[in-house]
């Protein structure tokens, strides 16, 4: 109890921080829109040469495309979550400030981003898919349940983008410059997540294979469910599966990271 | 030396830390060295007690804090905090312990101040009723009511310094670890500091150990002063037994009528400068100077004098000086 109420104010307080900067989330706001629409232009010339691609009818690639655009900033798939700060921290040694504190780096953390997150949907989501859904033929169900899946789906979405960029994060504590896998991160979160194209166009094994990676439980696993492409009880104990997986292996790493730790500076 | 880690607050008993350095001396080929940033300290600190803790970048001072507070474990003897070891039980450890590390922040960079406040209040889970009061004690003597609204990024580092300094303390620490807390600060920001500290000591009785390279801060602190180097203590004991180890020496200027040639003072005393009618003459800090001004006064046509006091960062420096090269 007394730690829940800890890290819902560590929550509220991410959710705060990106809320002061109400420039950054109008151009951001923008910036997805415009994106979402050359990628809406690309997928009509896609799906009119090719119809049902993947399964997807146009309407429904349409959808795909603007639910992309409204969890690109909550999932953090092109960067801008916590990690660049966390990864900063490392190198500074200023982690060494949220080491002796009374509390678990990792859940501080998942805390915090979700904070991020949950505010990223609303200032920087709603806008960018409300525009797509009144401008653009989509298809949307009508049943709240679908809707309240689709909202579940998001949540375990944001703790395996969390458990990923917590993995990317603490290598600065062995790289000192996580550039590199950031950057990596960012490569494969883009095109494995679907946000680049949905991954149930991808043929054979290549298909199989990013549809099993936990990068398919962000943007593909919550967008099938809201399309109806996919249950809710299977898709749920997918991204649940990988979200303990990768926040164990969060907690394997940081154990180990916190263990040779060379807190840097003086 | 024997230490009875039960006696004091903060007990160390031959701490050491080693670091592990692979240097890349070629292609794929490292050389592993190893680097003893503490190197066999023992001390203890009783409880309220206020002390320094000096040495010059890279003796091993912050390695010696942040052991303290469990974030290093050591690589060989013993320590206790408040009857806590550190490294195992870091934290059970911090909900004794305040910090304050100068050049690092506490508290939420884009947001106001009070809410670092609430974080804290949370984080070490304190009474609503303690909560407030330390709060508003905190405000009052650090001067913070009217910044509590600002967001962090927009205060000067003396405002932010202060605003550490509450953070560390809302949660009633037995100990507050401060290190280097007024580097960087301005003149009145620097007392500000200092006198909040000097209370809480005397007021809380919380045992202080401070860290810093401002010797000011230990000379208007602390009564006790311990120096590191080469992560070894160097010296541990009252400031004015400073100038002993470091035999340090007092000034007497003295303004003669006229030029005249060096004084020929009685030894050890001896004439180290001279100015036109102006002449330095320096002599050991333990001995007088009246004995000293009667036997230049009674050969000599004085004009004017003054004593001056010798420069503790001199008699630090030389004890660094002679340890390194003995």
């Amino acid at each position: 109890m007394g730690s829940g109420r800890l890290y819902a104010a560590v929550a509220a307080g991410g959710f705060r921080r990106y809320a002061t900067y109400r420039a950054a989330t109008a151009a951001g706001v923008f910036t997805n829109t415009v994106f979402g629409l050359i990628l809406v232009y690309t997928y009509l010339a896609l799906w009119e040469a090719e119809p049902h691609l993947g399964g997807y009818d146009q309407a429904q690639a349409v959808t795909f495309v603007w639910l992309g655009q409204a969890l690109l900033s909550t999932l953090a798939i092109g960067g801008g979550g916590f990690e660049d700060e966390l990864m900063e921290r490392i190198r500074t040694g200023d982690i060494a400030v949220d080491l002796y504190r009374p509390a678990d780096l990792q859940l501080w953390w998942l805390a915090a981003d979700l904070g991020r997150a949950l505010f990223q949907l609303l200032g920087r989501g709603v806008v960018p898919f409300a525009f797509g859904a009144v401008f653009f033929p989509i298809a949307l169900p009508r049943e709240a349940s679908a809707w309240a899946a689709f909202l579940v789906a998001v949540l375990l979405a944001m703790v395996v983008s969390f458990g990923l960029r917590y993995l990317v994060a603490l290598s600065a504590f062995w790289l000192m410059d996580g550039t590199g896998v950031t950057q990596m991160a960012w490569l494969a979160g883009f095109f494995c997540s679907g946000m680049l194209l949905p991954l149930n166009v991808f043929p054979g094994a290549l298909g199989e294979v990013v549809r099993a990676l936990p990068w398919s439980s962000m943007l593909q696993a919550p967008a099938d469910v809201l399309l109806g492409e996919a249950g809710a009880p299977g898709t749920f104990a997918f991204q649940a599966g990988w979200a303990l997986a990768l926040l164990a292996l969060g907690r394997l790493v940081q154990s180990a990271a916190t263990r040779r730790v060379v807190v840097q500076g003086g | 030396m024997d230490t009875d880690l039960g006696a004091g607050f903060i007990a160390l008993d031959g701490v050491e830390k080693v670091f592990d350095v692979r240097k890349k001396t070629g292609f794929l080929k490292r050389e592993r060295r190893q680097v003893r940033a503490v190197d066999g300290i023992s001390f203890t600190v009783a409880r309220g007690e206020m002390v320094g803790y000096i040495g010059p970048n890279g003796a091993g001072k912050s390695t010696t804090i942040k052991m303290l507070t469990g974030i290093l474990t050591p690589s060989g003897g013993r320590l206790r905090v408040a009857g806590i070891d550190p490294a195992r039980e870091r934290t059970r450890l911090a909900h004794r312990i305040g910090v304050v590390f100068g050049q690092r922040t506490t508290l939420w960079w884009d947001l106001p101040l009070i809410d670092s406040y609430r974080l804290m209040h949370r984080m070490y889970r304190i009474p609503d009723a303690r909560y407030r009061e330390n709060l508003d004690r905190c405000v009052e003597l650090l001067q913070l009511g009217e910044l509590l609204d600002v967001p962090v990024r927009q205060l000067s580092l003396g405002q932010r310094m202060r605003g550490d300094i509450a953070a560390a303390l809302l949660h009633d620490p037995d100990v507050l670890y401060l290190d280097e807390p007024t580097i960087g600060l301005d003149v009145v920001s620097k007392a500000k500091v200092r006198e909040f500290l000097r209370e809480l000591n005397a007021e809380r009785g919380t045992t202080v150990l401070l860290t810093t390279h401002d010797l000011q801060d230990i000379e208007q602190l602390c009564s006790r002063v311990m120096v590191i180097d080469h992560g070894r203590l160097m010296y541990d004991g009252p400031l004015a037994g400073l100038h002993e180890a470091g035999e340090s020496e007092r000034t007497l200027v003295v303004d003669l009528e006229r030029e005249l040639p060096p004084i020929e003072a009685p030894a050890p005393a001896r004439v180290v400068r001279v100015e036109g009618p102006r002449q330095w003459l320096a002599f050991p800090a333990t001995e007088s100077a009246a004995g000293l001004v009667a036997a230049v006064a009674a050969r000599y046509p004085l004009v004017d004098l003054s004593v001056r006091e010798p420069d503790i960062e001199a008699v630090i420096a030389k004890i660094y000086a002679e340890r390194t090269s003995a």
